[in-house]
């Protein structure tokens, strides 16, 4: 290898800062991606053992005797718009504007509240015809995966609780925006997994 | 009220008892120590509270050997069992036990410490950079780590230990047939780490890809960076299996649902497929980086350039892929058919080929250079050997029709060994030889160190080539005890006293490492380039100052640090007192251990199914996650003069 | 390929996280939101459709609303995370490659790996 460039290591070797050369906001937001990878790798796992178990129903109710085309229509449509009303705060947040901010923030949190809330509902009314988790393998894969939808969801809405709280009291702030950033990818995402959810549960469920 | 495993929790064996007093005298004799010298000040400053990736690196480090220590009783308590026909030197269930610990100790609790230990030794000094990209989640990767390997190690005493293998297939473990908390313990102390390691895959990812120096392009990083690249994608793909595995069986055996019973629907082998989804990638989690550590030993200690960088590269990308797609050869006789085992039997012998590249590619770089032997040499020549071995038995085992004459044999575990101990352990060991002078500014002593790897290397051979045979010659893994008659007396009592040359081994490993500290002033490297090195990390001071470097340096070239020395330029390299600027580093924070300690607490709950401890460990994770999320700025400024007198001090300026 | 911070383009997505102040940017109807709510709402009246009406039937009917479903993730992607935008290197659509990648491996894989008891094959 013929290294004849000396100058190379000279001035232009020196010339950098030393300062920290990373923007911290955007680093996280690039770490935050990695992280849904992961999750979608997780429910990966959990639709694959769905889909192994779905037809496992023991002789208790299937798919069909279960679910509620009204039911499970409401609850898409909450989110889809809802994934709509995250976006148009990360949009008004671009723009500086506060209040409308909270508002579309806290419309979010409020239809993934509702949609929660259905989702409960749900839960309740097929264990009261005894389809609990402890039924069957199918019911197990099912609560499991939409549970853990649900729980992704939840959390979802105390982070954006979390950061409602902290825009109120701080105003937009970079790290503001950054965490407004991150927790709308993760709504977003969250819509995507449950419109497979929706397709692959629900309405291969019903077909 | 008492649980309904109540009894299992007082046993009324001498053995655990015994091991419950000395385990209380060990911790009266630290909480004495440090009050008398007052160290718990320093401990929490210096260590519990620390997010610099040097000194993270050296807890992960610390806690490998003394897990090691723990996996390595293990198994000699086992070859003692089986030494001999017909013994009763510990009981079936008591065998059971020791097997599913020293299994998963050795796995996620020293193979995966020991790999993390390097990565956050040497990865950020590597790519010149002054920490990793998330400092605070690195901390919280140790911790959740560190509470995990003792939520596992507190069953012993109290609850007994899991007892199902160290894979827990289901259905033994469903509660059914596997009741009481051992199972938990192992379930909760592996999702508990198991966060800590996703972290670090994904922090290290970011690191990796966005913090390298000016100048270093992909194709300059060193090959150890590349190999914890690799293994960090290995890891975040990988990981969230093992969640959703563990998960299932914990739902199963905590809200009776029927993912892997018997009955009800369920499927047991959909457990082993997900286990193995993330269990055969995990193998290949640790051993990349040890792959990754010979790259850099094998070009220092022959004075050339790694033969094929970027064939290296492309090697570790293809085993990175691969690594997915072969989980179904741990389940050949399961009777999936024969297009199913073909495939997964090709995919698994085609990994051989970048492993083989690798090891060729080693032995071109030994090839006409100029080859000294100290300590971290030794270790990674022993590797080859070993892993050739372990490689080729391993295509015996991945051709599926063989594969149900062997499989569940001795052949299985010595292979496994083969690749696992003479693989990861041997260049693991070489690593921590290497950067050991960069850990602590002293090297370990030679004398001993020879001493104690001849002994490794002759009790691994002596303990494991018998057992090649004792698998063909029909011992099945996990009995634990055989008659007499069966021809397989002899070798084991071989296979014994091989293992007990590889604790005299490890032995005179600690030996060297205390030695070597009673006399650092001798071992003392003050040129923080003992071995003539090629890497960043050389051009630093030993050990590195906080701050690693104080200026970052520009990269123009592979092997930028050598190419330096070669033409006489290291005077150069060294920081001018002008371009000296504030640095901003991250703070110290106690949340990290508090945030584990939440966890270890919801573990604790799900272990014993105490659903209000669960609840308050859960209240806890989210009080400290809020009472982050309120904080404004979490680092601070290292001011320009302050680093000047450092580097004054350091004889850098 | 350095590591230098990238210079902020429009969106204003990650101000500086040290002593930078955020800087708004103009003020605009959200289009892309908008179409990309519209899109989303459509793919999935057709979903919807297609099963309840029983338009198709069995795995073409499979095939169709999978391939609804994928449009929605690109909908998403695009219109709501913009996916393509943000600054320095694209690591992250790296990173989501291999995780579809690996979504399929392991859903395709488990399902034939384990439909072994449906076949018997041996």
């Amino acid at each position: 290898m013929a290294v004849t460039k000396e100058d190379a290591w000279g001035v232009q070797a020196r010339s950098q800062t030393t300062g920290s050369t990373h923007d911290e906001n955007e680093l996280r937001v690039a770490g935050f991606w990695v992280f849904l990878a992961t999750d979608m790798i997780l429910f990966a796992c959990l639709f694959a053992t769905y889909i192994v178990l779905r037809g496992n129903t023991d002789g208790g109710p299937g798919p069909r005797q279960l679910f509620d085309v009204t039911g499970f229509t409401e609850e898409t449509f909450i989110l889809l718009t809802s994934s709509f009303t995250c976006g148009l705060a990360t949009h008004v947040m671009h723009e500086g504007r506060r209040r409308a901010l909270v508002l579309w923030l806290s419309v979010t949190a409020l239809l993934g509240l509702l949609f929660v809330g259905l989702e409960v509902s749900e839960f309740v009314r097929d264990v009261s015809v005894s389809a609990t988790i402890s039924r069957s393998g199918f019911l197990s894969g099912f609560f499991t995966l939409v549970g853990t939808h649900g729980c992704h969801v939840s959390l979802g809405i105390l982070w954006m609780g979390s950061i409602l709280f902290q825009v109120m009291r701080q105003g937009i702030t970079p790290a503001i925006a950054r965490k407004l950033t991150i927790v709308g990818l993760y709504w977003h995402f969250l819509d995507v997994v449950w419109v497979f959810l929706f397709t692959v549960v629900y309405l291969m469920g019903v077909m | 009220m008492l649980p309904h495993y109540w009894p299992t929790l007082v046993t009324g064996d001498p053995l655990i008892y015994g091991a419950d007093a000395s385990i209380g005298l060990v911790s009266i004799a630290i909480v004495f120590v440090l009050t008398y010298y007052k160290k718990w000040g320093w401990l929490w400053r210096e260590w519990l509270t620390t997010v610099d990736h040097k000194k993270i690196g050296i807890l992960y480090l610390i806690a490998a050997l003394l897990m090691l220590f723990r996996g390595g009783v293990d198994a000699l308590l086992m070859r003692t069992q089986l030494s001999r026909p017909n013994l009763h030197f510990l009981a079936a269930d008591h065998y059971d036990q020791i097997f599913t610990t020293h299994g998963t100790i050795m796995i996620l609790f020293v193979a995966m410490p020991l790999i993390f230990a390097m990565f956050n030794i040497v990865v950020p000094l590597q790519i010149g950079a002054r920490d990793v990209a998330y400092p605070y989640l690195n901390a919280i990767s140790f911790w959740m780590f560190f509470f995990g390997a003792l939520l596992l190690n507190i069953s012993f005493v109290i609850g007994g230990s899991p007892d199902a293998g160290w894979v827990s297939y289901a259905p033994l473990t469903e509660n059914q047939f596997d009741h009481g908390p051992g199972e938990n313990f192992y379930i909760m102390a592996l999702q508990i780490t198991g966060i800590g390691s996703m972290a670090t895959g994904i922090n290290f990812i970011i690191t990796i890809l966005r913090m390298r120096a000016p100048g270093m392009t992909l194709m300059r990083m060193p090959l150890f960076t590349w190999s914890a690249l690799a293994a960090s994608i290995v890891v975040i793909y990988a990981f969230p299996a093992l969640t959703v595995a563990l998960g299932l069986l914990l739902i199963d055996r905590v809200a009776g649902a029927h993912f892997f019973s018997m009955d009800h629907g369920g499927n047991p082998m959909m457990y082993a497929n997900l286990f193995w989804i993330w269990g055969h990638p995990e193998v290949y989690i640790v051993i990349l980086p040890a792959f990754g550590v010979l790259n850099e030993v094998f070009p220092a200690f022959s004075g050339k350039r790694i033969f094929g960088y970027s064939t290296m590269v492309a090697s570790f990308m293809a085993i990175t892929i691969l690594s997915f797609l072969l989980w179904a050869h741990h389940f050949f006789t399961m009777g999936a058919g024969p297009g199913v085992n073909a495939f997964f039997a090709l995919a698994s012998m085609a990994i051989g080929i970048p492993t083989g590249v690798k090891v060729f590619n080693w032995m071109f770089t030994m090839y006409r250079g100029r080859v000294r032997m100290p300590m971290p040499m030794r270790w990674a020549v022993g590797f080859i050997p070993n892993f050739v071995v372990g490689g080729a038995t391993g295509v015996m085992l991945a051709t599926a029709p063989g594969d149900y004459q062997y499989h569940n044999s001795y052949f299985l575990i010595a292979h496994f060994h083969q690749v696992l101990i003479g693989g990861t352990i041997y260049g693991m060991f070489a690593g921590m030889y290497f950067w050991w002078p960069k850990m602590f500014g002293f090297l370990l002593e030679e004398r001993i160190g020879r001493l104690a790897f001849w002994l490794w290397n002759v009790g691994f051979y002596v303990t494991f080539f018998p057992q090649y045979l004792l698998g063909l010659m029909g011992m099945t893994r996990r009995i634990y005890t055989y008659p007499a008659g069966m021809g397989w007396s002899s070798l084991n009592l071989l296979s014994t006293v091989g293992a007990v040359i590889m604790g005299l081994g490890f032995l005179f490993i600690v030996w060297n490492i205390l030695y070597s500290v009673m006399h650092r002033s001798e071992l003392r490297d003050v040129t923080g380039d003992p071995w003539n090195a090629r890497s960043l990390e050389w051009s630093l001071p030993s050990p590195a100052p906080h701050y690693n470097f104080a200026v970052i340096p520009t990269i123009t070239r592979r092997d930028e640090w050598w190419e330096i020395k070669k033409y006489g330029r290291t005077e150069d390299y060294r920081p001018q007192p002008g371009e000296i600027q504030d640095i901003h580093m991250p703070n110290n924070s106690g949340r990290p251990f508090l945030f584990s300690v939440a966890f270890f607490v919801v573990g604790l709950g799900f272990v014993f199914e105490w659903y209000a401890v669960v609840i308050l460990g859960f209240a806890g994770v989210l009080a400290i996650m809020l009472h982050r999320s309120q904080e404004v700025d979490d680092g601070h400024q290292i001011p320009a003069d302050e680093i000047r007198h450092e580097e004054i001090a350091l004889g850098r300026l | 390929m350095s590591s230098h911070a990238a210079t902020h383009g429009g969106h204003q997505e990650s101000g500086n996280g040290h002593g930078g102040g955020f800087t708004p940017v103009e003020r605009r109807f959200p289009w892309l939101h908008v179409v990309g709510y519209v899109l989303s709402l459509l793919l999935t009246v057709l979903a919807f459709l297609a099963v309840l009406h029983h338009w198709l039937s069995g795995n073409p009917l499979v095939t169709v609303i999978m391939v609804l479903a994928v449009l929605q993730i690109v909908v998403q992607l695009f219109f709501f995370m913009h996916f393509t935008e943000g600054h320095g290197p694209k690591y992250h659509i790296l990173a989501l490659g291999f995780a579809l990648f690996f979504t399929v491996a392991f859903v395709g894989g488990s399902i034939w790996i384990m439909s072994f008891g449906d076949t018997q094959a041996y």
